[in-house]
C-alpha cells in the first residue's frame, strides 16, 4: 500500500494546462497544417499532385489546391517539390465545420470549426456524451481518441465522455473508411442516438476513405451516409487536433488569437527518387 | 515424407517462381502435415490464379525455426474440391477458410468451414457456399456453433463494443457464468487490402502497408520494404537498418506499455492503468521525435528510412527513453507486488502449450505458453542479424504470463534501443529501389509487437505484384483467445481479450 502511495507521489500531476495554459510542445517534425506557396511553383509543374498517394493535391485554373479531407500528412508532396511550395507547419488546429472548408488554397487561411448554434451549445456545451464507432479504422485514430481519456488530456474535465450505448449518447464519433461490412452497424448506431445528435468524422479515412478510397469494399468514409457536424483531418489526427476540434465545436475556445506556428523541420535534403 | 520436397530459402531471399517446387496435391498435403508434426509452423497458405485457365495454385510457406529457413512449395488444383488438411493439421484451419472464401474452394472434411471476412469470391462463379453471384455477402450470416440444453444461454456481443475499439462479433455459449464455448466471427474491418495490392507497387502501396494494422505501421511497413528490397536486389544501409530496428522496438514499447495499463484497468487497479496510459503516449511521442508521426508513419521506406537522427536528437531520445522506462518500471512493478492484481491475473484464461502449438500461435501469446519463438532470433533480418534480442517467455499461459512477457520484452526493447543509439553507424539512410525482378517470389518475416508478420510477394513477368499475401500475427492467434475462454467466467472476457489484444483490421485486411 505504501508503495502505491509513494508511486502516486512520484508520478506527479500530469494533466496539461491547456486550454487555460499553452498547448504542450509538439515534436519539431510533427506535420500539422500545410501551407501552400504557389509563387514557388514552376510553370506547368505537377510534381506534388502526381506524387500524392490520395490525389489530395491538384493544380487547376485557380491554382494549387490541397484537400485536407484527403491528405495523409505524408511527405510525398514535400519530397517531390524541389522549390518548397508545400510546407508543413506544426499547427495542430485542423478541424472544420464543413467539408468544403477542408480545401486549402494558396494564401487562404483555414476556416476553423465554428461553435454550434446556441440551442445545441446549451444542450451539449458542458456535457457531451459520445459513442465511438470504428468502421474499418486501423486502430490508430481509435488509440488517439483513447488517449484523450488519459490523465494527460483528461477529457472528463470538459464534460466530454465516451459512453457504451448509442442511446446514452449525444452523437457519434466515426473512424475508418466505412467498410461495407460495417455500414449497417454504423447506420443502426446512428439511428439509436436520440435527436438532436452530432456526427464527428475523425481522421482522413472517415472523411474521404483515405488511402482506402475507392476500394470496392469501402464507402469512402461517412460522406453520403451521415450528416457530419465536425471534420477532424489527420492520419490519424494528433490528440491535440481532436481536442481542439471538440472544444471549438462546443464554443469553448474563446481565445482564438492568431499564433505564430513554427514550420515543421525538414527531414533531410531531398530524398532520392524511388523507381518502382 | 517430409518437407524436403519444398524449397528451402532464407527469409527475404527472392527466388524465381520456377524454382518453387510444384508437386501433386497429395505430396503437398503430406509435406505440410509431416512438417507441422515435426515442429515446423505454417507461416502462410494461400492461393493464386496465375493464368487464364482459372485453376488455383496453392502456395505453402513453412517456418523452420530450428534451421532459420522458410520452406516453400506449391500445387495446382484441378478442381474446386480438395481433401482438407485441417483434420490432420489444425493450424491451417483459418487459412483453409480463407481459401474457401477467396477462391470458392471446398476443403472437404473441414470441421468449421465458414466465411472469414464475408466478401464475394475472387473467382466469379466459384463460391464455397453457393451464394448468389454478384451480391455482397451479408456479414454475420453464417452457422454459429451452438450448445443445446435447457440451462444453456447464448450471449452475443458486437460488432460494436462498449469501448473505443475495433468491431468484431463474439458469441458465447454459457452455463450460468461459465463459458463453454466462444466463437469469434470477424470481417467487419475488411477493406480489401490484398486485392488492391495486385499490380503494384505504386505510390499508394507503402501507405496501405502502414495502415494494414495502424498500431503496427512500422512492423508491416518493414515487412513490405524487406520484400521489395529483396525483389529489387537492394540492401539498405546499416544506418537505415538500425533506424528501422529502433522504430520497431519503440512500436513494441508503446503497445506493450499500453497493454499493461489496460490490463490493470480491466482488474480495477487504477494506479498502473493511469500511469501506463500516459507512458504509452511518451513512447509514441518518441516515435514522433523520429519521424513526426506517433504511429511511425513515414519512417520506414523502400530502400531505407524516411528520417535520419542527428546527435542532438539521439541525446534527447535517450534521455526521454530513460525517463519513460523509469516510470514504466515502477508502474509495472506495482502490478507484480499487488496481491489483488495477481489474484485476478493468475490462472485466468490459461492455454496449454500443446494447444498453443496445435493452433500455431505466435508472438507474446505463444511465448507466454513457454514457446521459444521470436522472428528476431529465429529468422533475423536487418539489424537483428547483428544484435540478439533475448527471447522472453513464461510458462503458465495465463493472463499473468501474457502480461509478464510484455514486461520482460519492454526491458529488453529498452536495452536494445539504448544500445543501438549509442553506437550509430554512418551512412546514407535510403537507397534507390529499382525495378522488381519479374516472376519471383519472396517471403518476408518481421517480429511485430503481436508476433510474426509474414508477407509473401509474387511478381509477374513485368515485375508487378501478381499476388501479395499478408499474414498478420492476429490471424494465427484469434483462435487462441477462443480457447482461453473455455471454462472461464464470461466476466473475465474483457481481461482475456486485452491480454491478447489482437488486431481486427490486421486479421480482416
Amino acid at each position: 500500500m505504501i508503495n502505491i502511495l509513494w508511486e502516486r507521489v512520484r508520478q506527479g500531476h500530469r494533466t496539461i494546462a491547456y486550454p487555460v495554459g499553452d498547448p504542450p510542445p509538439l515534436p519539431d517534425r510533427f506535420r500539422g497544417l500545410p501551407v501552400l506557396d504557389e509563387s514557388k511553383c514552376a510553370d506547368g509543374c505537377r510534381g506534388c499532385a502526381e506524387a500524392c498517394p490520395t490525389d489530395a493535391i491538384a493544380r487547376d485554373d485557380q491554382g494549387l489546391r490541397l484537400d485536407l479531407g484527403r491528405c495523409l500528412f505524408c511527405t510525398d508532396c514535400v519530397d517531390a517539390c524541389p522549390e518548397g511550395a508545400i510546407r508543413y507547419t506544426q499547427d495542430y488546429r485542423l478541424a472544420t465545420t464543413t467539408r468544403e472548408d477542408l480545401v486549402l488554397r494558396n494564401g487562404q487561411e483555414l476556416k476553423l470549426a465554428q461553435p454550434l448554434e446556441q440551442k445545441m451549445r446549451r444542450l451539449f456545451g458542458r456535457s457531451l456524451k459520445l459513442r465511438q464507432v470504428c468502421a474499418g479504422g486501423d486502430s490508430s485514430a481509435e488509440a488517439d481518441l483513447n488517449v484523450l481519456g488519459t490523465v494527460v488530456f483528461d477529457l472528463g474535465r470538459f464534460g466530454i465522455q465516451f459512453v457504451a450505448s448509442p442511446r446514452h449518447a449525444d452523437g457519434l464519433v466515426v473512424t475508418g473508411p466505412v467498410t461495407e461490412n460495417m455500414r449497417l452497424a454504423l447506420l443502426t448506431a446512428y439511428e439509436a442516438v436520440p435527436a438532436p445528435k452530432l456526427v464527428i468524422a475523425v481522421g482522413v479515412d472517415a472523411i474521404s476513405g483515405g488511402i482506402f478510397r475507392d476500394h470496392p469494399e469501402v464507402h469512402n468514409g461517412v460522406e453520403g451516409l451521415l450528416p457530419v457536424d465536425l471534420y477532424i483531418p489527420g492520419n490519424p489526427p494528433h490528440p491535440m487536433s481532436i481536442l481542439d476540434g471538440f472544444l471549438r465545436m462546443l464554443g469553448r475556445l474563446e481565445r482564438n488569437e492568431p499564433r505564430t506556428v513554427p514550420v515543421t523541420a525538414q527531414p533531410h535534403p531531398a530524398l532520392l527518387p524511388v523507381a518502382t | 515424407m517430409n518437407s524436403q520436397g519444398f524449397a528451402a530459402l532464407h527469409a527475404r531471399q527472392a527466388i524465381p517462381r520456377g524454382q518453387v517446387p510444384q508437386m501433386p496435391f497429395a505430396d503437398f498435403r503430406g509435406s505440410i502435415v509431416d512438417a507441422v508434426a515435426g515442429g515446423q509452423r505454417v507461416a502462410a497458405l494461400f492461393g493464386d490464379v496465375p493464368d487464364s485457365t482459372g485453376n488455383v495454385d496453392l502456395y505453402a510457406v513453412l517456418a523452420d525455426s530450428s534451421r532459420a529457413l522458410v520452406r516453400v512449395g506449391k500445387t495446382t488444383l484441378d478442381s474446386d474440391r480438395f481433401p482438407s488438411l485441417t483434420p490432420d493439421c489444425p493450424p491451417v484451419h483459418l487459412f483453409e477458410r480463407e481459401l474457401a472464401e477467396q477462391y470458392g474452394l471446398r476443403p472437404e472434411g473441414h470441421p468449421w468451414l465458414k466465411p472469414v471476412r464475408f466478401h464475394a469470391s475472387y473467382r466469379p462463379g466459384h463460391d464455397a457456399w453457393d451464394r448468389r453471384p454478384g451480391e455482397h455477402p451479408v456479414i454475420g450470416v453464417t452457422d454459429f456453433f451452438r450448445v443445446e440444453g435447457e440451462e444453456i444461454h447464448e450471449v452475443a456481443v458486437g460488432p460494436i463494443h462498449a469501448g473505443v475499439i475495433e468491431p468484431g462479433h463474439f458469441r458465447f455459449q454459457c452455463h450460468g457464468e461459465q463459458v463453454f464455448h466462444l466463437e469469434i466471427s470477424l470481417g467487419y474491418q475488411h477493406r480489401g487490402v490484398e486485392r488492391v495490392l495486385v499490380g503494384g507497387p505504386g505510390k499508394r502501396t507503402i501507405h496501405l502497408m502502414e495502415q494494414v494494422s495502424g498500431d503496427t505501421s512500422v512492423g508491416h511497413a518493414t515487412a513490405y520494404c524487406q520484400a521489395v528490397e529483396a525483389l529489387a536486389g537492394v540492401e539498405p544501409s546499416l544506418r537505415a537498418q538500425v533506424l528501422r530496428g529502433v522504430a520497431l522496438e519503440l512500436e513494441r514499447l508503446a503497445n506493450h506499455t499500453g497493454d499493461l495499463g489496460a490490463l490493470a484497468g480491466d482488474v480495477g487497479f487504477l494506479p498502473t492503468s493511469s500511469y501506463c496510459g500516459r507512458l504509452r503516449g511518451d513512447f509514441l511521442n518518441l516515435t514522433a521525435l523520429l519521424c513526426g508521426s506517433r504511429f511511425g508513419r513515414g519512417m520506414v521506406r523502400p530502400g531505407g528510412v524516411g528520417f535520419d537522427l542527428d546527435a542532438g536528437r539521439i541525446k534527447q531520445c535517450l534521455e526521454r527513453l530513460e525517463g519513460a522506462f523509469r516510470d514504466v518500471s515502477s508502474a509495472a512493478n506495482l502490478l507484480w507486488n499487488s496481491a489483488s492484481v495477481l489474484a485476478r491475473f493468475e490462472g485466468t484464461g490459461a492455454i496449454s502449450q500443446d494447444t498453443c502449438v496445435a493452433l500455431g500461435m505466435v508472438g507474446p501469446a505463444a511465448r507466454a505458453c513457454g514457446l521459444e519463438c521470436d522472428v528476431r532470433r529465429d529468422f533475423p533480418t536487418g539489424i537483428f542479424r547483428f544484435k540478439l534480442v533475448p527471447v522472453s517467455s513464461w510458462i503458465t499461459g495465463d493472463v499473468f504470463a501474457r502480461a509478464y512477457v510484455r514486461w520482460l520484452e519492454i526491458q529488453r526493447s529498452v536495452a536494445f534501443v539504448k544500445d543501438q543509439l549509442q553506437v550509430f553507424p554512418e551512412g546514407p539512410i535510403r537507397a534507390i529501389v529499382g525495378p522488381l525482378k519479374p516472376d519471383h517470389l519472396v517471403v518476408s518475416l518481421v517480429e511485430g509487437w503481436r508476433g510474426e508478420i509474414c508477407h509473401v510477394a509474387l511478381t509477374d513477368s513485368q515485375g508487378r505484384f501478381s499476388r501479395y499475401k499478408i499474414v498478420d500475427p492476429s490471424f494465427h492467434n484469434w483462435m487462441g483467445l477462443a480457447m482461453a475462454l473455455r471454462d472461464q467466467q464470461i466476466s473475465d472476457f474483457p481481461l482475456c481479450n486485452k491480454s491478447f489484444n489482437l488486431s481486427y483490421c490486421g486479421h480482416d485486411l
